[in-house]
């Protein structure tokens, strides 16, 4: 792929003054620095400029402008995300979307929304919730993370088990491509099989074939009831044999999430929830919908606890302190960066039946390499957070970490898994993309990416070279 | 090294210690290295929610203070600004789960800005010298300014100058500020308060912290603490001519100062005698629970700055801490109860983690109600200074606050800060909805049961 590399003369930013106004062309190295990482550990680059554009039409100008120019493009929502993805290109302009922060329909007779992709996650669901509406999708970030970051990255969150990712509330997309065009893909029908479901290939694109200037949202009706439980235990493998055996079982909760003593630790001491701190793992569970099933769901979901070598199980006190945990849990990966300097999080995802498997691993290869790695996840999903507890500093000890972690993605792939389920490639993980893919489904993504983006503007670098 | 007045040396050679100033190349690197920039603070920083740009955010000037510390950015002008429109309200602290420190990041930043002097001018720099320096370095100061302003106001001369035009020989950010100039009491604290005041019944002993603005301007406020702890079986010690605590010094990097203030003030107290210090003003309190930080390298009073953290307590978390009486009915008139709205100050509920303690003292007056106000641990813009630093921005916080608190229709707004009530007041400026610390309405409370003949 080319990597045009060419650096912002004056002249460009001159010519993106004029198009914006000056107050949303940064330049100075103050306000620079600030955009040079997103959310991942160890990963920094400073941005030559950043533009806040505040409609598709000056996306598509500034994105016409970069094209002759040829100026790499890096698409940014609030810089949440944990694989680099927003990280700046050297030379390049970091195209900033959180002013672009308007819902602009809400649809009642279709159950659907109308978003640009600056407003922020929560807002959605907030926005959605009077009207007896629901936006399902809840990354831990979704109180700033942007409905664009979320899309490109697919995102998903702690209801993900019985309500799916982002990708499955995706109708329609706005996107301006490399060259400046613009395109509506999909519709507010149901059902629509009009060409090739060209919006799919854009949901997941981390910011590599466009930039995404509007979504159209589906909605589901509120559930009337809800039930919270946690079970603790004390091994990780009952925890995680408790995960499989619900889902064995054909109960579909809407959370199933996982957290080890030193998560659970560091979680109760930023939020006081009254989290145990003593028990080896904790699994929170929460069930949705009519009042009924939730009851019998709940007391299913206990006994079957239970039987797997539950210590405890608790029922949530009432509706507060329900949501009291469950924002507590989307606490865990910052509340982690309370014990050691670096935070490394990891996103592996194996069928569901291998899960014990894959903890099992992780704890061997933190003992094997005498490192610290939390662990914690949304188990329903298959999906495990790994989180490296180091110094980045300590070369040593990195060392360690990289044999490590490409042991623990060498496993998942042979365990039928992925090596992300949720984070999105970016940069932190596209050396290890071609042993999952193969050489065949490698020449696949880069032949899409050539076709839509020849010049290899958007986004380079991130997800393969 | 510039020499303006209240820079700060390279090296402290104040009193007792050869510390060096420890500015944000000479923290503990991770206390710099913290923020692993998940970006969770964003959405409650209020300067970041008004401009969406990241610099103006926790994350983005942890990352410009990290760029100082690891010398790829000199201090710049951009810098020194972007420390002074930083609120300090702490609301990031609260939401990090990463366990940042902010405010300290917070203090040693804009130290590093004034040893640097990017900032300075020759006005600014006497300013700073007036107020820092002189004015609450030195109670006496203090006091004569609050005399003269007291006369200025008492006398009717306040109106005659606005009468006669003369306002406008001040400039003009001072001149908006002229009305909003809080109203000086006739009487301080030492003339309201004895030395020591006992109860019958001795169960605690405590000091009393009088503050420098809550002396002048709300001695009343402190009388009501000191009858509360009466009244509730503590011993009441209240010190002399205190002074200013320092916090003021340390949020407008002046750590030598602040550190000098801190010294003094631990001197006036016996704390070996006493169970606990008491506070009532939420903008010290939170920098008074931290001295033991700011002294670690002074010998001489390391061991007693860490026995004061230990004691250091605001009012209502001490009342709540042991136990306080719920006052009885009163048996004449409505009583003091009526609808109260609380607004949290910021350096109560982030800076101290202060929230439900107040509400406990609200609540426990017969006849309040206690409704909840929207947003209420948002900041109101006072910000120590930041209202004369920063008006805009300032204003517009007041207004939200404002607005909010008309919603509840609250008769009454009770909050534990001087700055906030101020702030707040003057936002309303609607005498039928007064300003209140919770701690008067509990003392009013007192008072009305007493008054009560059956009683
Ligand atoms: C504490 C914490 C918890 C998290 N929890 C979860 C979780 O539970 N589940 C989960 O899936 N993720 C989680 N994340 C990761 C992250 O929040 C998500 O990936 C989120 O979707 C990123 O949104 P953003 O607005 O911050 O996007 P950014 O980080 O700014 O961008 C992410 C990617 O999307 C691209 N992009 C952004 N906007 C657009 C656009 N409009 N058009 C095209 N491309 C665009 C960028 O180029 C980049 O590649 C978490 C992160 C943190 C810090
Ligand atoms: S200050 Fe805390 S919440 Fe904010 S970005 Fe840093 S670690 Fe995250
Ligand atoms: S102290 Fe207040 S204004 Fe300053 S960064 Fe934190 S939240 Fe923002």
């Amino acid at each position: 792929m080319v990597v045009t590399g060419r650096s912002m003369d004056s002249d460009a930013i001159q010519a993106l003054k004029e198009r914006l106004g000056a107050d949303r062309v940064l330049t100075e190295r103050e306000d620079l620095i600030p955009y040079g990482f997103d959310g991942t550990a160890a990963i920094k680059e400073p941005a030559a400029c950043v533009v806040f554009p505040q409609n598709t039409d000056e996306v598509a100008a500034v994105m016409r402008l970069a094209r002759e120019r040829g100026l790499p493009v890096v698409t940014r929502g609030s810089g949440t995300g944990l694989s680099g993805g927003s990280v700046p290109v050297p030379g390049g302009i970091v195209l900033c979307l959180v002013r672009m922060d308007r819902i602009l329909e809400l649809d009642t007779a279709n159950l659907t929304m109308l978003c640009e992709p600056g407003v922020i996650t929560k807002a959605i669901d907030d926005a959605a919730a009077p009207h007896g509406l629901f936006y399902p999708p809840d990354p831990g970030s979704m109180k700033i993370s942007t409905i664009g970051g979320n899309v490109a990255n697919n995102s998903g969150g702690l209801r993900g088990l019985k309500y799916g990712v982002t990708r499955d509330y995706v109708m329609g997309l706005e996107v301006v491509l490399a060259d400046g065009t613009v395109c509506w893909l999909g519709s507010k029908c149901v059902k629509d099989v009009a060409g090739y479901s060209m919006k799919d290939l854009f949901v997941g694109s981390e910011g590599t074939l466009g930039i995404i200037t509007q979504v159209l949202l589906r909605l589901l009706p509120r559930p009337k009831a809800k039930r919270t439980l946690l079970a603790t235990y004390d091994s990780m493998e009952n925890a995680a044999r408790t995960v499989s055996k619900i889902i064995e079982g054909q109960i579909i909760p809407c959370t199933l999430e996982f957290l080890d003593r030193r998560t659970c630790q560091c979680v109760e001491d930023f939020a006081k929830v009254g989290l145990p701190t003593e028990a080896a793992a904790v699994v929170l569970m929460e069930t949705d919908g009519h009042p009924a099933v939730v009851e019998d769901e709940a007391a299913r979901m206990a006994e079957v606890a239970r039987e797997n070598g539950a210590l405890t199980v608790e029922l949530a006190r009432d509706e507060a302190h329900a949501l009291r945990l469950a924002s507590a849990r989307r606490s865990a990966f910052a509340a982690l960066a309370r014990i050691r300097p670096t935070t490394i999080l990891e996103d592996v995802t194996v069928p569901r039946s291998r899960l014990p498997e894959m903890v099992r691993y992780i704890e061997r290869m933190a003992a094997e390499h005498g490192l610290q790695i939390a662990t914690f996840g949304h188990f329903g999903d298959g999906n495990v957070h790994p989180t490296f507890l180091t110094d980045e500093r300590d070369t040593a000890e990195m060392v360690k970490v990289e044999a490590a972690m490409e042991a623990i993605f060498a496993h998942t792939i042979a365990l039928g898994g992925t090596i992300t389920g949720e984070h999105g490639v970016g940069l932190a993980k596209k050396n290890f993309l071609p042993a999952q893919f193969g050489d065949a489904s490698m020449d696949l993504l880069r032949l899409v990416k050539r076709s839509i983006d020849p010049a290899g503007l958007l986004n380079p670098g991130k997800i393969f070279d | 090294m510039s020499a303006h007045p209240t820079s700060a040396p390279s090296t402290d050679k104040a009193a007792g210690g050869l510390a060096p100033v420890r500015f944000l190349g000479g923290l503990d690197y991770s206390v710099v290295q913290q923020c692993m920039h998940c970006g969770m603070c964003l959405p409650s920083c209020p300067t970041y929610l008004e401009t969406k740009r990241e610099r103006n955010s926790p994350r983005g000037r942890i990352a410009l203070m990290r760029s100082i510390a690891d010398g790829e950015l000199p201090v710049t002008r951009e810098f020194g600004e972007e420390m002074y429109y930083c609120l300090g309200c702490l609301a990031c602290t609260t939401a990090c789960p990463a366990g940042v420190d902010y405010p300290v990041l917070f203090e040693h930043a804009r130290a590093e800005v004034e040893s640097a002097g990017v900032l300075d001018t020759p006005t600014r720099r006497f300013w700073r010298w007036l107020t820092l320096r002189q004015l609450f370095a030195h109670p006496w100061m203090l006091r004569l300014a609050g005399r003269l302003l007291w006369l200025y106001q008492a006398s009717g001369a306040c109106r005659l100058v606005r009468e006669w035009g003369l306002i406008h020989l001040l400039p003009k950010n001072l001149r908006d500020l002229e009305p909003s100039t809080p109203v000086v009491r006739r009487r301080f604290s030492d003339e309201l308060i004895a030395e020591t005041e006992t109860p019958a019944e001795i169960r605690h002993r405590v000091g009393l912290l009088t503050g420098c603005v809550q002396d002048l301007v709300f001695s009343d406020v402190n009388r009501d603490t000191a009858d509360v702890l009466l009244a509730n079986g503590c011993a009441v010690e209240t010190p002399r001519s205190q002074g200013c605590c320092g916090s003021l010094h340390a949020h407008n990097g002046d750590l030598e100062q602040a550190r000098e203030q801190a010294r003094r003030l631990i001197d006036r107290f016996d704390l070996g005698r006493l169970d606990a210090v008491i506070t009532n003003a939420a903008g010290c309190g939170s920098h008074l629970k931290h001295f033991a930080p700011l002294l670690a390298d002074d010998p001489a009073y390391a061991d007693r700055a860490r026995e004061w953290d230990r004691k250091v307590r605001d009012i209502s978390e001490w009342l709540v801490e042991i136990g306080f009486r719920a006052p009885a009915p009163a048996a004449t008139g409505p009583g003091p109860g009526c609808r109260v709205t609380y607004h949290e100050a910021c350096h109560l509920c982030h800076g101290q983690g202060i929230s439900a303690q107040p509400r406990a003292v609200l609540r426990s007056i017969p006849g309040l109600e206690l409704v909840e106000l929207r947003d209420a641990t948002h900041c109101c813009g006072s910000a120590g200074v930041y209202n004369i630093t920063q008006p805009e921005q300032a204003a517009k916080l007041q207004a939200e606050k404002v607005a909010h608190i008309r919603a509840t229709g609250a008769a009454c707004v009770a909050t534990a800060n001087p700055g906030c009530h101020l702030q707040i007041q003057n936002g309303l400026a609607d005498p039928a909805v007064p300003v209140r610390h919770p701690v008067s309405l509990l003392a009013e409370a007192y008072r009305a049961e007493a008054e009560t003949p059956s009683a």
